[in-house]
């Protein structure tokens, strides 16, 4: 092993180079390491901090997002992923076309009740940890489609949310706001708060029953999976 | 705004009157029951076939625009909104009443393809049957819902139980026999292809389109419930930004604006009709530039340059259109008889804005021309794929880009003129290739147009004398149409044929509010482009329709 390694011995002072020397610089000691960075750690050559905190670090500052249009809220988050707004610029904005590789749903539009289950079912396949940013009043209470007859009032009755960017729609820099509230958030490693989501998938035979579900009866099968609207109780 | 229209005796060349439609109709005609627009008919609900087929094959109304239902305390009522292509001021309303009891009327499809779709709206909100429907489910609504929403003894609050099925085990049907290898795939509702929450039940032969079964209502956000509890004056405007949410705002803003002036006799001055012309087209570009955009997207698969370069154009339109309106997507931008406010000062500044924004748009659009159109990969995906005949368009009730580049010249703007179109200087643009790349080009030109007309406008706004600058007429604060008048009107939106029929009770609030989107119509052709075509082909003609879900759900 040590004989083959000397038989590359090469003489430092005799190759030269535009790159070397910048990165040695001219006084010929390696400073790639005396970064400002390192100058904030202080003298030590080690970073002490626990796996976690890294990990959280590490999770805030490269998120993937899922590419998930709903309504017009869509349009302003297509805006903040391309240019001029960028959000890539902040490590939050690759987006991604599966939820398998996603970790933030931004959840841009009105939910209605035929799109409620669907929803569900794409945030149940994003992978661990997962988070979720509310975009417009539509995801907060319903919007100005509150008093519809067909409409959610709000993602949180479907699926927890960490972060509500308000507005209709919020503007490109709202939702960057939001995002990097979210990094933070991750960074610290705080957790969103437990929210009660009332509308839940489940199977058709653990229904209470009662007048819809016996008239359903025979077009549902009993392991379908089904979400139950309660309207007289929403907000 | 005139009224042209509802006195329907003046004779022109190729219109007919009421009164030749009366003699046409003979004793089908139970009654007249005129429309502010149009003369109104009334026949029995087993005779529709018959008069639709005559009003079609020997009065030319070729042109199935809207189908409305509605209930009234004694009755469902149906009408028709029929038009011609060749001029659509030529209107005629077929109003078919059933009983409460038995609300079974005849189905308009075999006459108009258009009515398949129209009618199983019309089902599913209001709960009118209809006799002969090759398929008459649910649309908007899922099958399992409870009631019809807009009937009158409808329950908001009973609750309502939606379920997930994954599969509708497509495949049982399609497998005949040990040969046949048929694969079913969903497209949707959550995916990049569909532009929002589309969903298309898809069968494969192979890499061909056996069939393509369009799933919507994945965003009906009850758009026309929620008119019907606005007041006219102001409660309703904010909701039209939200139809066709493609920057196409003041668009649907004006379709609104339209309809309501109309019903309630009110002027505009000329002053705020230049600012809207001004406004739409700009609209009109930010819309056709995303259009453009997500369809290389979808061509080319992945975020290009192409889209990059619709959004940074769309961004300089919206910039404007905020300096314009205060925000930058959903305008509001619009009152009854005029515009919220005057052009932002100093006017120079916001003037020359524009003028530099029309400077570097032919270069910009160069650009594109040397990206897309004249990019031979793009031309291979789309030339001669997705072919829509424009019999077929017209009898699927297309309108917009989609007719036009079918060859169908129809465009309200020049056709049923209203705000300043008429007195400027501007094409329509038409193609008659009929295959995707056709209604590329044809967005690509009406940016082109568009272009024209705001910089004619801002010629005039500029010389405008400032003591002329009225920007709304005096409209009472309440707004109380007179009792049971009626009417429908249409707007050219981004997407087409914009049009809403109104109906009002006496009271400050509309009874019927419906609304007819081009999307709807539009998507219903998807499967007349893509069968027997190859999948990538359908995934293009989808881009090359340009849908927006916000429109077709409502
Ligand atoms: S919050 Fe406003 S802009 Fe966003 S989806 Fe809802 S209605 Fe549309």
């Amino acid at each position: 092993m040590s004989s083959e390694q000397e038989r590359f011995v090469t003489d430092t002072s005799q190759v030269g180079s535009d790159t070397r020397d910048a990165r040695i610089g001219a006084s010929g000691t390696d400073n790639r390491f005396n970064s400002k960075l390192r100058e904030a750690f202080g003298s030590s050559p080690f970073i002490l901090t626990k796996f976690d905190r890294f990990m959280e670090w590490v999770r805030g500052s490269s998120m993937f997002m899922l590419q998930f249009g709903i309504a017009c809220c869509s349009i302003e988050m297509m805006h903040t992923y391309a240019v001029k707004h960028d959000l890539d610029r902040f490590g939050a904005g690759v987006p991604r076309a599966s939820p398998r590789q996603a970790d933030v749903i931004i959840v841009p539009g009105t939910i209605v009740s035929k799109f409620a289950p669907r929803m569900k079912r794409v945030y149940d396949q994003m992978p661990e940890p997962k988070f979720v940013v509310g975009m417009g009043s539509c995801t907060i209470s319903g919007g100005p489609f509150q008093e519809g007859y067909n409409v959610v009032k709000g993602a949180e009755e479907v699926i927890p949310v960490d972060i509500h960017v308000p507005g209709c729609p919020p503007r490109p820099e709202a939702l960057i706001y939001g995002v990097a509230k979210l990094q933070e958030r991750i960074a610290n490693g705080e957790s969103s708060p437990v929210t009660v989501k009332p509308y839940e998938l489940e199977q058709f035979s653990d229904l209470d029953q009662d007048e819809v579900v016996d008239k359903l009866a025979d077009e549902i099968d009993e392991d379908d999976l089904v979400m139950r609207y309660n309207w007289a109780d929403s907000p | 705004m005139s009224l042209e229209e509802s006195t329907p005796d003046t004779v022109d060349t190729g219109v007919t009157t009421a009164e030749e439609i009366e003699a046409l109709l003979g004793d089908l005609v139970l009654d007249r029951d005129d429309h502010l627009n149009a003369p109104g008919f009334v026949v029995r609900p087993d005779q529709v076939q018959d008069t639709l087929f005559r009003l079609r094959d020997e009065a030319g109304f070729d042109h199935l625009s809207c189908v409305t239902a509605q209930e009234y305390e004694d009755r469902y009522e149906s009408i028709y909104h029929l038009k011609k292509y060749d001029d659509p001021t030529d209107e005629v309303s077929v109003v078919v009443p059933t009983p409460t009891d038995n609300p079974v009327s005849e189905s308009a499809e075999p006459v108009y393809r258009t009515a398949e779709w129209h009618e199983r709206e019309a089902y599913d909100l209001v709960g009118i049957d209809y006799d002969d429907h090759p398929d008459l489910r649910r649309i908007l609504l899922p099958e399992t819902w409870q009631g019809h929403p807009l009937s009158r003894d409808y329950d908001q609050d009973r609750p309502q139980v939606v379920p997930l099925r994954e599969h509708a085990n497509p495949l049982q049907e399609d497998h005949e026999g040990d040969e046949d290898d048929t694969m079913f795939l969903n497209i949707g509702p959550h995916h990049p292809a569909t532009h929002g929450v589309l969903h298309l039940k898809t069968v494969l032969d192979g890499e061909q389109v056996v069939d393509v079964e369009s799933d919507i209502g994945y965003l009906h956000r009850c758009e026309e419930q929620i008119c019907q509890q606005g007041t006219y004056r102001y409660q309703i405007m904010p909701y039209p930004d939200r139809w066709d949410y493609i920057s196409a705002g003041l668009l649907n803003e004006w379709a609104y604006a339209r309809v309501a002036e109309d019903l309630a006799d009110i002027e505009v001055p000329e002053y705020a009709q230049v600012i809207r012309t001004m406004g739409a087209e700009l609209c009109r570009i930010a819309a056709h530039m995303l259009a453009v955009g997500t369809f290389a997207l979808d061509v080319y698969g992945d975020f290009t340059a192409i889209f990059m370069y619709a959004v940074r154009d769309r961004e300089k339109v919206q910039n404007i259109l905020e300096e314009l309106t205060g925000q930058r997507l959903m305008f509001n931008y619009f009152r009854l008889g005029g515009v919220v406010w005057d052009l932002p000062e100093p006017r120079e500044d916001f003037f020359e804005m524009i003028r530099d924004f029309l400077d570097d748009l032919p270069e910009a659009l160069e650009e594109y021309h040397d990206m897309i159109s004249a990019n031979e990969i793009l031309q291979v995906r789309t030339v001669d794929t997705g072919v829509l005949p424009p019999e077929v368009a017209k009898s699927y009730g297309a309108t917009g880009p989609v007719a036009r580049g079918s060859g169908v010249d129809y465009d309200l703007r020049r056709d049923d003129p209203y705000g300043y179109y008429d007195e400027l200087d501007w094409n329509v643009a038409v193609e008659d290739g009929c295959d995707n790349y056709s209604r590329l080009l044809v967005r690509l030109r009406e940016v082109e147009e568009s272009a024209k007309i705001i910089e004619q406008c801002v010629d005039l706004l500029e010389d405008w004398p400032e003591d002329e600058r009225t920007i709304q007429s005096n409209v009472p604060r309440t707004i109380r149409p007179d009792d049971d008048t009626e009417i429908y009107r249409a707007v050219e939106g981004a997407k087409g044929e914009l049009g809403i029929y109104v109906r009002a009770d006496g009271t400050e609030k509309p009874a019927r509010f419906k609304i007819r989107s081009p999307c709807f119509s539009n998507l219903q052709t998807l499967p007349e482009m893509s069968n027997g075509e190859y999948i990538p082909d359908l995934i293009a003609s989808l881009g090359s329709l340009d849908i927006v879900l916000g429109e077709v759900d409502r």
